[in-house]
């Protein structure tokens, strides 16, 4: 493998093709197996299915398989309630995080070192050591105040996270680089903070806030010890609880569980490959903010 | 809360406002400030911060909801924690697995992202096989790898069988269980892996490369002295947040073994979660989550002092 530190594509024509491709090609081939084994089992037979040596190519695909799985569990209500929970979720995080990130960044009020300094404090504690209070409050807002944010309301996934200590700081540290002038002329003005806010502030912040909404997405998409805790009856399962269960009551039921999969993971799959882009520099802009 | 003594003290230390330019507006600044600031700070002090001080409390109760009391009780819940085998043998997986988790998936990554650093024809479908792996649930992994991974009608043992390799238990058998998990969660990372070692990758100065180039140096030896090194911000990141993750392993092993089996697969979280809500004993598990931020504030100051020494930052 000569072409390391090479000029990219210097050289590269001297050459039928690249020798990379040697390398990268069994690479995603280890990559994209497991989708495509999932594919296939999804439409096999059982007979086939439980056969030794696996069959590769299935001489008769079976559909069915997927009513058969939508017939077992409702994976629709599941997308839904994973689509409700994560949809909410992202706006709240851009509204309220927006407004405190925004008041952290620039405006001056008592308590404001010390208030911001107890949200950071909280960005380093993992989940597991607030997971039971967690439990308990949620509990108690259920019964006492608000049903629908209580234990087994999708509710309870959402507004736990509604606003989250990273999002605050990611966009405060995005508002603070904006040149300060344009706010300041439209202050001149006459123009409120929240106008301020939403007619200067937010759209030159496009790139962090689509960052923040992509990042966000994932997390609320693919959380899955939250909702194991919170919520126990199906219909108000996402699709992570929903075909954990799933698995559970149907573990030796490969094709059903296949299809099932399939269906969990397609719309995730299709949402990333059509914003691409957006993820991937979210997930990028992480790594470079840590270094 | 201890918020209002700091706020008044900090009235006094702050400096006289610089309201220069006249932004002076009909709505005084604290008032807006704090509107701002306290539908999204009362969720996180609800839900964030009032939790980590009650859970403090909890651990230094007997709380089993089954007793009616909650009982203080010192230091007892921990003390017993040091004493339960099972906790010691959950450390011990939780680090065996992170010893091979992280520096796994950094290669991993770090492999395939040089690889995937240049216009060659079909790159963008390499890093889009690479980036669908971020994609996917945990759930949705672990269920593809138990299939894999089956010991009667999997395709591993398939291939083993060609290879002439006899056939193995995997996921059944509690001196293999923990490694499966192992290459499942990596083939799960390896996208993130990937997605900051290309973006890293980006920022080496080509003039760098090229100066190296000139000097004579291999491309080895110039991918070793010179890449890796400007790389290592990135790899320090990757190794914290993959070290913290990997401790909070929960969701592939709740789906795969449940701890199974003989507890060969039981990890720190998934021994707490069994502890909170199997049991109900939410003191101890209380001191066991303590006891887990405990290792993971440990284990990344260690990465942090480690990796200082060998992490370049450039300018």
């Amino acid at each position: 493998m000569s072409a390391v530190a090479e000029p990219m594509g210097r050289r590269r024509f001297r050459l039928p093709f690249s020798p990379w491709h040697l390398v990268l090609v069994p690479a995603t081939i280890v990559l994209i197996f497991p989708f495509v084994w999932l594919a296939v089992t999804s439409v096999e037979t059982t007979g086939e299915a439980l056969h030794f040596p696996p069959v590769l190519t299935p001489h008769v695909l079976r559909f069915a398989n997927y009513p058969d799985a939508l017939h077992a569990a409702p994976f629709g209500r599941f997308f839904l309630n994973s689509a409700v929970v994560a949809v909410t979720t992202v706006l709240a995080n851009l509204v309220l995080c927006s407004l405190a990130g925004y008041a952290f960044a620039r405006l001056r009020f008592l308590g404001r070192g010390a208030l911001f300094a107890v949200i950071m404090a909280t960005l380093m504690v993992p989940f597991q050591v607030t997971m039971i209070p967690q439990f308990i409050i949620t509990k108690w807002l259920g019964i006492h105040v608000l049903a629908g944010v209580g234990i087994d309301h999708i509710g309870a996934l959402i507004l736990p996270n509604a606003a989250t200590a990273f999002g605050i700081f990611f966009l405060r540290q995005f508002f603070k680089t904006l040149p300060v002038e344009y706010e300041e002329s439209a202050r001149v003005d006459g123009a409120s903070r929240l106008t301020v806010l939403w007619r200067i502030v937010l759209p030159l912040s496009a790139p962090a806030l689509a960052t923040l909404a992509a990042l966000t997405f994932l997390d609320s998409w693919n959380n899955f010890l939250w909702p194991l805790i919170a919520v126990t009856s199906t219909n108000q399962m996402t699709l992570p609880l929903g075909l954990a269960t799933f698995q559970g009551a149907h573990a030796t039921e490969w094709t059903l569980l296949m299809a099932a999969n399939v269906m969990s993971l397609a719309p995730m799959l299709l949402i990333f490959f059509a914003a691409q882009r957006y993820f991937v520099r979210s997930v990028a802009a992480t790594g470079l903010a840590g270094t | 809360m201890a918020a209002p003594a700091a706020l008044l003290r900090r009235r006094g230390t702050e400096p006289a406002p610089a309201r220069a330019r006249g932004r002076r507006a009909g709505v005084p600044e604290q008032f807006t400030g704090w509107a701002f600031v306290t539908p999204g700070a009362a969720i996180i002090l609800l839900f964030g911060a009032v939790p980590i001080v009650w859970s403090a409390v909890m651990s230094f109760q007997r709380n089993n909801l089954l007793s009616g009391s909650t009982p203080y009780v010192g230091l007892r819940n921990y003390r017993a924690l040091v004493h339960d085998p099972l906790v010691i043998q959950a450390v011990a997986h939780t680090l065996v697995y992170t010893a091979l988790f992280v520096p796994g998936t950094m290669v991993a990554g770090l492999f395939l992202a040089v690889a995937m650093n240049r216009k060659i024809r079909f790159i963008s479908l390499y890093r889009t096989a690479a980036y669908a792996t971020m994609a996917i649930s945990t759930i949705s992994e672990a269920i593809v790898f138990i299939w894999l991974f089956d010991p009667s009608y999997g395709v591993v043992n398939y291939l083993f069988s060609l290879l002439g390799i006899p056939q193995q238990q995997f996921l059944n058998n509690p001196s293999e269980a923990l490694y499966v998990i192992v290459i499942m969660t990596i083939w799960g990372w390896t996208g993130f892996a990937v997605v900051i070692y290309l973006a890293a990758l980006q920022g080496v100065p080509q003039a760098l490369l090229d100066a190296a180039a000139v000097d004579g140096a291999s491309s080895w030896t110039t991918f070793r002295r010179v890449t890796v090194p400007l790389l290592s911000p990135a790899s320090l990141f990757l190794a914290v947040w993959l070290t913290i993750n990997a401790m909070q392993l929960f969701d592939e092993v709740y789906l795969s073994t449940q701890g199974g089996p003989l507890n060969s697969t039981t990890v720190l979280v998934y021994y707490l979660y069994d502890q909170a809500f199997q049991n109900f004993n939410f003191g101890y598990a209380s001191a066991i989550a303590y006891f887990l931020f405990l290792i993971i504030l440990v284990v990344t100051a260690v990465q942090f002092r480690v990796g200082r020494r060998f992490t370049h930052y450039r300018s």
